[in-house]
């Protein structure tokens, strides 16, 4: 391994700082999974309600995710790829909720 | 080069690694844009089962009558936790000289992936011994199939990977070539959750709560 320029630079914290990272990102991932089927399995949501409340958890969890385990932030360095995750969400909302849209407008119409 | 800047979001390999990081961003970018039209298929995928979860169940069974939440259950957590497992596969990349960490994180992590996909056929011939729910018995069990047969395709692809991945690094050694496939091949697989994520939400939670 190319370790030369490794030997003064590497802060001892570092490897423990990207564990700690992945096991944050792990519990909040889990807690949030755990409340979203806790809340289906004991009926406390249903019909557009549950639609909104796991949409909403589920919006969340996909943040952990981007933030702990593909590391995306807000930082300055990021900003490329951060334009292009928000540009393919608009591009991936545009395609379902146009897709949702037109199709549920044609059944109605046939019903 | 003084401090070192990371150049790609993920992690980079910089303080260990400078030749490889060297050559990180323009190809961790590439595949960034890879991934998001990846992820504009599997929103297609989305909208049609929206659609068909609703308006095209025909006579076979509702969602809430084949879906099985303890057993998507498992699967979250099998999914996540590889995911998981995969991380500490690229922190063994970057810090550990030993290979065999590395090694041993991968091998976790596609048994991991593994029995998610078993477990997904499972639930595939339970539905169908049961309910006898086929594909072709409504449009949204067609588009339930194709939902979350091309996400386990996909699975099944980053576990192949893996393999050929894992004998890279026990013949070629960990080298910059090797290293930057790697970081790929993490990326593909967080992904992969987090489209799990939307198929666990608005499939198996929201077709059983509705």
């Amino acid at each position: 391994m190319n370790l030369k320029t490794a030997s003064n630079s590497v802060p001892p914290a570092e490897p423990r700082n990207e564990q700690r990272n992945y096991c944050i990102g792990l519990c909040l991932a889990l807690v949030l999974t755990v409340i979203a089927f806790g809340l289906v399995w004991l009926k406390m949501v249903s019909g557009t309600q549950a639609l909104a409340v796991l949409g909403v958890l589920a919006l969340v969890q996909v943040v952990v995710h981007l933030r702990f385990f593909l590391h995306i932030d807000l930082g300055k360095s990021h900003r490329d790829d951060l334009m292009l995750i928000l540009f393919t969400s608009l591009i991936l909302l545009l395609i379902v909720l146009g897709t949702i849209w037109i199709l549920w407008d044609q059944h109605a119409r046939m019903m | 080069m003084n401090a070192p800047q990371p150049l790609h979001p993920g992690v980079n390999l910089d303080v260990t690694d400078r030749k490889s990081h060297e050559k990180a961003s323009e190809v961790i970018f590439g595949f960034w844009i890879f991934l998001m039209s990846d992820l504009v298929l599997f929103a297609a995928l989305f909208a049609t089962y929206a659609a068909m979860s609703t308006q095209g169940i025909a006579q076979g069974p509702a969602p809430s009558e084949v879906f099985d939440l303890g057993s998507a259950f498992i699967e979250t957590l099998l999914l996540l936790l590889s995911s998981f497992t995969f991380g500490f596969a690229i922190l063994a990349m970057k810090y550990s000289t030993s290979r065999l960490r590395l090694l041993a994180w991968l091998g976790v992590t596609a048994v991991l992936g593994a029995a998610f996909v078993a477990f997904e056929l499972h639930d595939y011939y339970v539905m169908i011994v049961n309910n006898d729910a086929w594909p072709q018995t409504s449009g949204f069990l067609s588009a339930y199939y194709l939902l979350t047969g091309t996400h386990a395709v996909h699975v099944s692809a980053g576990i192949l990977w893996m393999i050929v991945l894992a004998v890279q690094v026990m013949t070629l050694g960990t080298n910059p070539l090797v290293k930057l496939r790697l970081l790929r091949l993490a990326l593909f697989w967080h992904m992969l959750d987090i489209v799990w994520v939307g198929i666990f939400t608005f499939v198996y939670l929201f077709g059983v709560a509705a």
